[in-house]
């Protein structure tokens, strides 16, 4: 047997759609979790209720790299359909726990198995034959805390935490879990060299979904109305959103909400009426993904020339058009940049962890409101739909940011008012809204003029459109600023955003182990970029820009902003195959692409 | 462009009960077609705001896009208004209610704006009961792209440039009643008296109120071979009954022949009393609404007046269980969670 490795494995459980894993994947996780060992899930699912393959990936590390690992270690094979294929797929070395009738072990002869005979087990533990197939995925947990030499009491703490309103099910997962524990401790003997460890570095943290992130931010920015339509992969963030609401946001004396959560009837409706309800003065978002934010164009670019506050989150996932909607992109970034006609440009924050989805969802609220225009939060279903570790979130420090809304006494001390006077310079004009009694105007997508009336002039046209790019700029210094890691010295860097951060973080400790590649790095958080973002480039002599797309929207984007010579230094590294990204990806690709470089530069 | 502050009038001039005189209700200078319908609606809008005595603070007005959408500016200037997307003016409407329940939203769309790119939009809107006056400015064509046909045109019915409508017209009244509107009324731009009327009860109405005026396109629409015309609205409109409107706040009682006439309390106190023409006729009877626009229909007339309401129904809003101060006035004390909120969310997920 090789020598150990001690927490850094991936798992892959190959089950049905539908199958009741969840519990079981869940209990894994939060288990090594508890022993405080980094670890994040990733559930790569059809888009299909019950009947399809579907895959669950857990990552341990003990350095904290958390990216999807692109080779499996430990595959538990319990899809007959997909087994042997899943088994052919492996790297020489791995594990394979599976369901003893499959005789999976005939496939190949360079692997471990370990036949587990799932029905005989869970029989005596579950007598009820129609709550077998539920009970069942416990028996695999069992079996790899013996295996791994994860604790058995902190799976059992796990489950606790998991199904402890249920007793019934508690009971009978409890029994599950030994019996693949006991069965396990009998008759396998420990052949692969994959081993877990308690480690400290989970302290603190919680494991969070982060659409459910999303929600929080949402709400401890003061949402007050939230209208939304069904779409894989945001659905979760309403959803989760309207159960922390229930809770937290309902007047306990009347019983009265301090909000409106609507189901619109289509993606025109849900940002038609958050954009009804910016203009009316209230904390509006909705959610959607890419179908929904092709319908959303036409009000995008309302709200960007009629200056209207709200908080569009976009879960991206797979296109064109319904593409694969239940796996993950980062596929709307350019789209989404200049969404609807015209010249029409769009603030948008992109997070790259669960932390991130809960401060620039609260970020986004301020800044829809300080700059009275449509807000973009891009994250993904990587992102949105999986499990990460994150730190606990912080109570904001500061006061909502309400932006130019209009007081009596601010308004007797301006000089001259109209809706879309720009007094301070800085592009943003002061707003009233319906009902708050001060002068009102006439908001409309035609052309108008600094009072809001309708015109077609060119002088009224042009020093509208310049107005809301000074504006434009004005964001520039208000976004959250890129994060920047710049190794001393480094020629080769790195640009990312989102969920790509991970595995760049990875391949860079790759690239410098293996290859001796130093390099630095930058990740983009907001669009419009910040001055750092040139300056960074300037003191690189190459920079690749790490994405989850084809056609390198972000290289795109960053181009509009730079001079050819800093054009000239980025590189494009691309990925898209509905996956996460992993870091493998990127370091190959990096060194590929530098190999060249110097063949090219030899005479 | 500002809110008129109520101030004692000049002698002589006329003054509504919360001091305000008509001018307060009017907006800019109207630059339709002379002679368009939708301008005379636009009057009786200023009007029958102003006999109400309507604060324009609280009244908001929206529309989509088309000539009749346009008319909004034309009125209530010391109201917010919003001339939204084409067909879309619902989900803005739902949304500036959602944040502020308080408002008193009228909406302006055209036959096209409603009928065509908004038949989604409106289909909600009316089936969530959305406490609106929603006024469509139908003249069977698209005015403002130059005189297409519109699917309230009937069948049969030319265009100026020739064109005959092939397919059956839509009728947004029996649509509005099959889906859960709760005032449904038809009128047409030239009358006065009863487009007065519909529009004051309309206004003290909590619900979806959906009004069809037929309001002729003198440019594109108004010769012989159009059902929408001037003179073939005159010859074929078949008046329900005469309505008087009487406002809760007057202290008028109007006598009626019981025999003759019947009384609806609407939202607010106020009265529609239908002094009618025809005997069997009850507009809180929703059957007999679609049988009566199926009935006009098939002999080509045009049933005009109060068709549909029903007073007692709660409108969308009342039914989302907010608290009493409109959201978007709410201060961050009562959006934001406190520190022990947080802390108990953390925990959970610890
Ligand atoms: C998305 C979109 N498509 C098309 C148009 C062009 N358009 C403007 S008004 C209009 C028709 C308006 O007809 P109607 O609602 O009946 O109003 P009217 O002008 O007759 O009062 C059309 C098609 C548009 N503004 N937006
Ligand atoms: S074109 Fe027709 S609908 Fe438009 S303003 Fe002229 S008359 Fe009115
Ligand atoms: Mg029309």
């Amino acid at each position: 047997m090789a020598s150990d490795v001690v927490n850094d494995f991936s798992i892959q459980v190959a089950t049905v759609n539908g199958s009741g894993s969840q519990t079981a994947n869940l209990v894994l996780i939060r288990s090594l979790f508890q022993m405080g060992i980094p670890v994040s899930g990733k559930n790569l699912f059809p888009s299909n209720i019950a009947g399809l393959p579907t895959w669950y990936t857990i990552r341990a590390n003990w350095r904290g790299y958390i990216a999807r690992k692109k080779d499996v270690d430990i595959l538990v094979a319990l899809n007959p359909e997909t087994a042997r294929e899943d088994v052919l797929a492996l790297d020489a070395g791995a594990a394979v726990v599976y369901d003893a009738a499959l005789k999976l072990d005939e496939v190949r002869a360079d692997l471990t198995f370990y036949p587990v005979p799932f029905d005989e087990l869970v029989k005596p533990v579950c007598p009820d034959a129609k709550l077998r197939r539920l009970v069942r995925n416990m028996i695999y947990d069992g079996v790899l805390s013996r295996l791994l030499g994860i604790d058995l009491a902190e799976m059992d703490r796990a489950l606790e935490k998991q199904l402890g309103r249920k007793p019934k099910a508690l009971a009978l997962n409890r029994a599950a879990l030994a019996a693949g524990d006991a069965y396990a401790a009998e008759h396998l003997s420990k052949a692969d060299p994959f081993r877990v460890e308690r480690m400290d570095a989970t302290r603190g943290k919680i494991l969070i979904e982060a659409n459910a992130a999303v929600a929080l931010g949402a709400m401890m920015a003061g949402v007050t109305v939230v209208t939304w339509y069904p779409i894989t992969p945001s659905t979760s963030v309403v959803e989760t959103l309207i159960d922390y609401m229930k809770r937290y946001r309902v007047d306990p004396e009347t019983g009265k909400a301090t909000f409106a959560i609507v189901q619109a009837e289509d993606e025109l409706a849900s940002i038609g009426m958050a954009i009804g309800a910016g203009w009316a003065g209230a904390r509006s978002m909705t959610a959607t993904s890419g179908p929904g934010m092709s319908l959303m164009a036409e009000f995008s670019g309302l709200g960007y020339f009629t200056e209207v506050p709200a908080v569009i989150i976009d879960v991206q996932r797979v296109g064109p058009s319904t593409g694969l909607p239940t796996r993950t992109s980062q596929g709307d970034m350019l789209s989404t940049a200049v969404l609807s006609h015209g010249d029409t440009k769009h603030i948008m924050l992109i997070p790259s962890s669960a932390e991130e989805c809960y401060s620039l969802t609260m970020k986004a609220f301020d800044l829809a409101e300080r700059f009275q225009t449509p807000v973009f939060v891009m994250t993904d279903l990587d992102l949105g739909m999986n499990t990460w570790m994150a730190d606990e979130f912080p109570y904001p420090d500061a006061p909502l940011d309400r932006g130019k809304r209009l007081d009596r006494a601010t308004l007797e001390k301006l000089p001259d008012w109209g809706r879309f006077m720009d007094v301070d310079g800085d592009g943003i004009p002061w707003r009233t809204v319906p009902g708050d009694g001060l002068p009102a105007y006439f908001n409309r997508g035609s052309g108008h003029n600094a009072k809001g009336q309708y015109s077609e002039r060119a002088e009224d046209y042009t020093s509208l459109m310049d107005r809301l790019a000074r504006k434009f700029e004005t964001a520039r210094r208000a976004v959250p600023p890129e994060v920047v890691d710049e190794v001393a010295g480094a020629q080769v860097a790195i640009a990312a955003y989102g969920t790509s951060h991970w595995a760049v973080e990875e391949a860079r400790g790759q690239l410098a182990a293996e290859a001796g590649l130093a390099t630095s790095y930058i990740r983009l958080r907001s669009y419009p970029f910040t001055q750092a973002v040139e300056r960074f480039i300037d003191r690189h002599a190459r920079v690749y820009v790490v994405e989850q797309n084809r056609d390198a929207q972000m290289l795109s984007l960053l181009k509009l902003d730079l001079t050819p010579g800093q054009v000239g230094k980025l590189r494009s590294v691309v990925y898209y195959t509905g996956l996460p990204i992993d870091a493998r990806s990127i370091s190959d690709e990096i060194l590929a692409q530098e190999r060249e470089a110097r063949q090219r530069a030899r005479p | 462009m500002t809110t008129p502050a109520p101030a004692s009038p000049a002698a002589g001039r006329k003054i509504n009960r919360i001091n305000l005189e008509v001018a307060a209700y009017r907006g800019g200078r109207t630059t339709l077609c002379a002679g368009c319908g939708h301008n005379a609606i636009s009057e009786r809008i200023v009007d029958a705001c102003f006999e109400m005595g309507v604060q324009p603070e609280r009244m908001i007005k929206l529309s989509g896009i088309g000539c009749s959408s346009k008319s909004p500016a034309y009125f209530l200037g010391g109201s917010h208004g919003f001339n939204a997307v084409h067909g879309r003016m619902p989900a803005v409407a739902t949304g500036a209610l959602l944040a502020n329940k308080t408002l008193l939203p009228i909406g302006v769309s055209g036959d096209g704006d409603t009928g065509a790119i908004g038949a989604g939009q409106f289909v909600h809107l009316m089936r969530r009961n959305v406490p609106i006056v929603y006024i469509v400015e139908n003249n069977g064509c698209y005015g403002l792209t130059k005189g297409q046909l519109s699917p309230t045109a009937d069948a049969g019915s030319a265009l100026k440039n020739g064109v005959v409508s092939g397919l059956p017209a839509m009728d947004l009244c029996a649509l509005a009643v099959q889906l859960g509107a709760t005032f449904v009324a038809r009128s047409f731009s030239g009358d006065k008296k009863q487009l007065s009327s519909v529009l004051k009860a309309a206004l003290a109405h909590r619900g979806a109120a959906l009004l069809d005026v037929i309001s002729p396109c003198v440019t594109f629409n108004d010769h012989e071979g159009s059902t929408k015309s001037y003179a073939y609205v005159k010859d074929h409109a078949d008046p329900l009954g005469e309505i008087t409107f009487v406002p809760f706040f007057d202290d008028i009682s109007v006598e009626y022949d019981p025999g003759s006439s019947i009384a609806v309390t609407l939202h607010d106190g106020s009265r529609v009393v239908l002094k009618k023409l025809d005997d069997k006729y009850d507009p809180r009877d929703k059957l007999a609404a679609l049988a009566l626009l199926h009935e006009s229909n098939q002999r080509g007339e045009l049933a005009t007046g109060l068709i549909y309401v029903d007073p007692a129904k709660p409108s969308f809003v009342d039914l989302l269980n907010v608290v009493d101060t409109p959201l978007s006035f709410l201060p961050e004390a009562q959006t934001r969670p406190g520190r022990e909120a947080l802390a108990d969310i953390m925990a959970r997920l610890r």
